[in-house]
């Protein structure tokens, strides 16, 4: 009875302070920016977001929504920054990922060479800035690509040149969709068939051939709708005109510099997470695998990997974290990211800086909150059920 | 990223200080006691802001700079140089890193109502350009539709290229930078077809490509760059110090009172010659400074023609004709409101 209340005291008291220091930190808050709107009215600077619907009018080289310089808005200038963070982020954070796995289990294989050369790499990239490994690539990318009119044509209609790489963008047709439809069902179905083949090999040990009318289902279906269907899709292929290719689907060196520098170098870093990761697993759990007559790929995919993820995730997210803070340096090589945009051209035009970098500063944060949530949602489903 | 650094300082400063930059004691103070000027100028522009190997920053905005500086200490060196790029300048001065802007600043309703700062006087009047591969073979700007065009970012001509090509439905394609240094860079190599900039910045930077015959500037000029010496709002006196620093550089031109011959127009007769040089009237104590600042300027600077001449004119690399900027009286726009 007594510990109840004594325990029921506690957790009072801790909700309480809890309270207390949320409210402080509210305070704090408001009081800054109080604080600051009076600061700039005494300067008389500017303050408040008034500006976000004024036209931008100034050109963004990449924008995945519209936007046009004579009427888009300041606030669209940021939308439009944020996905191309996004978009640099995401792709990176993928192969950052893949390099990273690759190289961390490389690292670690018996094969004298392949061992070392990944060491080299590691060593090479995590102890190189990354701002001039990032000129570094720009330099390298735009350098090694031909000039417009030595431009490289290459199979089905792309165009490569320093100017970026125009690929035929697909224009769909509107019964496209039925294609699509199909073609979801299609997986659904080639789901559902492995799914009831794994639980007849679990049950009966028979082994149903799944490929071909997986194939059949993925492949073959959607091409037959596609074909009744009209054949709703074209494709606008890349013209060369004047000065520059026209159509297509343009990807701009600038991205492709900065996705390989941050993928490069996060990658060092993912490489030694995923040693630490796999040494950390005791090496008798190998030795079983083997014992249990499990080849060296199965050993690595089925019993140590699953066990190690456990250990990589963490350090892991901080790196993911990183990479998508460092995609900043944007700014160095004009690809037109959330920094460069926003905390740039728009703080530069408006001249209010204190809003501006605060929403960026939020807007990192976001990201950075949003990341390690998901990632913390994959370790409970990596993580091992305590018996 | 230094940029960047400035700008949250700057945040960090609003939101936690109990006072703005414009202290309770004005810049002239603030500056004397200091014992030297700080002055924001470009570090990369040829002709107009550039330290050189030794670290003696050199230039037509700089020399603005030491006209000030003589003015106030007798002593053109007394001026300590920090380089901005176009982004960090605005937060540097609003800050209160820096005491005067000289950094080939566009003079703009928007930049004068909502920054805090206030513009003094248009000491050279420009406008914008574009450059291009003399091999691409366009004679006018208006054959660019459809370029690429490397371009600054945080500057007007960020926003005038945007609307000369709208304006004559021309499709641009344009690269931003974050430094004039890094668009340049990227216009050498290829990446871009143009590149634009005030016309003054073009001349500078020309010089700087590997091969400068390669290239030729167009002869457009889409807008009106008035570039301007720029002052935090409200401080009328400091304001007032630097717009006539201008003023009498260019009186001094205008009365053929040179670095060469100013110690002998002290004996001048000519009234306006012996109030610009402190002999008659109490101007520059009216200012806050000494009778004979104006003096001091010319002695140690030269007049407006002089500065013009030995940083961008015919004395430089650069050749820059005088056009708008030569004096009223000869077809110009510079022209100085009387001492008196
Ligand atoms: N006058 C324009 C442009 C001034 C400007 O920054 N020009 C460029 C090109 S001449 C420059 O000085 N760049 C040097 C640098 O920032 O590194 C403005 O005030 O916005």
């Amino acid at each position: 009875m007594l510990q109840r209340t004594l325990s029921t005291r506690r957790r009072l008291g801790g909700v309480v302070l809890q309270i207390a220091i949320v409210a402080a930190i509210g305070g704090l808050g408001y009081g800054a920016a109080y604080n600051a709107g009076l600061n700039l009215s005494r300067a008389h600077i500017a303050s408040g977001f008034g500006f976000w619907n004024n036209t931008a009018g100034f050109d963004i080289s990449q924008t995945l929504i519209a936007y046009s310089a004579s009427t888009s808005s300041f606030g669209r200038a940021f939308w439009v920054g944020l996905l191309n963070t996004l978009l640099v982020g995401a792709v990176g954070i993928v192969f950052a990922t893949i390099l990273g796995f690759v190289v961390g289990i490389a690292r670690l294989s018996n094969n004298w060479l392949v061992a070392r050369l990944a060491g080299g790499y590691v060593e090479l990239v995590r102890n190189v800035p990354l701002l001039l490994q990032l000129l570094f690539w720009y330099n390298a990318v735009l350098k090694s690509l031909p000039l417009l009119h030595g431009s490289m044509a290459l199979p089905g209609g792309a165009i490569l040149n320093n100017r970026g790489l125009f690929l035929p963008r697909p224009v769909f047709a509107a019964n496209f969709s039925a294609v699509v439809v199909v073609l979801v069902g299609g997986i659904i179905c080639a789901i559902g068939l492995t799914v009831w083949s794994r639980w007849r090999h679990q049950r009966t040990g028979a082994n149903v051939h799944i490929f071909w009318p997986s194939l059949a289902l993925i492949v073959g279906l959607p091409l037959i709708a596609y074909a009744a269907a009209g054949f709703p899709l074209h494709f606008n292929v890349p013209q060369m005109g004047r000065f520059n290719v026209s159509g297509g689907l343009e990807i701009l060196p600038e991205f492709v510099a900065l996705a390989l520098a941050l993928s490069v170098y996060t990658a060092a870093f993912i490489a030694e997470v995923v040693r630490a990761g796999v040494l950390a697993v005791s090496h008798g759990q190998t030795e079983a695998a083997q014992a249990l007559g499990l080849r060296s790929g199965q050993t690595l995919r089925l019993v140590v990997l699953p066990q190690a993820m456990r250990v990589i995730v963490p350090p892991l997210t901080s790196q993911y974290l990183n990479l998508i803070k460092n995609s900043s340096l944007a700014v160095v090589i004009g690809y037109p990211d959330l920094v460069q945009v926003f905390a740039g051209s728009v703080l530069n035009i408006t001249g209010q800086a204190v809003e501006v970098i605060a929403l960026t500063m939020a807007v990192y944060l976001a990201i950075s909150l949003f990341t390690s949530l998901t990632m913390n949602l994959y370790i409970r489903t990596v993580a091992i059920p305590e018996r | 990223m230094r940029r960047l650094a400035t700008a949250v300082a700057l945040a960090m400063a609003l939101a936690l200080g109990t006072q703005a930059a414009a202290a309770t004691d004005t810049t002239l103070a603030a500056v004397k006691q200091r014992g030297e000027l700080i002055c924001g100028a470009n570090g990369t522009l040829a002709g107009f802001g550039m330290p050189d190997p030794q670290g003696n920053w050199t230039g037509f905005d700089v020399d603005f700079c030491r006209a000030i500086a003589a003015a106030i200490f007798n002593d053109p060196q007394k001026v300590k140089f920090v380089p901005l790029t176009a982004k960090d300048r605005f937060t540097a001065l609003q800050s209160g890193e820096i005491d005067v802007l000289s950094r080939n600043t566009t003079w703009t309703l928007s930049r004068d109502t909502s920054l805090g700062l206030d513009f003094a006087a248009i000491t050279y009047f420009d406008g914008q350009g574009f450059m291009v591969r003399k091999a691409l073979k366009v004679s006018s700007a208006l054959e660019l539709s459809d370029a690429s065009v490397c371009v600054q970012q945080g500057t007007t001509s960020e926003l005038n290229l945007a609307d000369y090509f709208r304006s004559n439905r021309m499709s641009l394609k344009s690269v931003t930078f974050a430094t004039g240094e890094e668009a340049l860079k990227a216009y050498e190599s290829g990446r871009c077809d143009a590149y634009t900039t005030d016309s003054s910045g073009l001349y500078g930077e020309r010089l700087e490509l590997t091969d400068p015959s390669q290239h030729i500037v167009l002869p457009e000029i889409i807008s009106k760059e008035p570039l301007s010496p720029v002052v935090r709002h409200g401080d009328n006196q400091w304001t007032d110090i630097v717009r006539w620093t201008h003023f009498v550089m260019i009186d001094a031109e205008e009365l053929g009172i040179n670095k060469g011959n100013v110690d002998a127009k002290l004996k001048s007769n000519d009234p306006e010659t012996r109030r610009l040089l402190g002999v008659e009237g109490q101007y520059g104590e009216a200012l806050g400074l000494t009778n004979d600042w104006a003096y001091r300027i010319i002695k140690h600077v030269g007049n407006y023609g002089e500065s013009f001449e030995r940083n961008i004119g015919q004395g430089s690399p650069l050749k820059i004709v005088r056009g708008l900027n030569a004096l009223w009286t000869k077809g110009g726009l510079q022209y100085g409101p009387p001492v008196r």
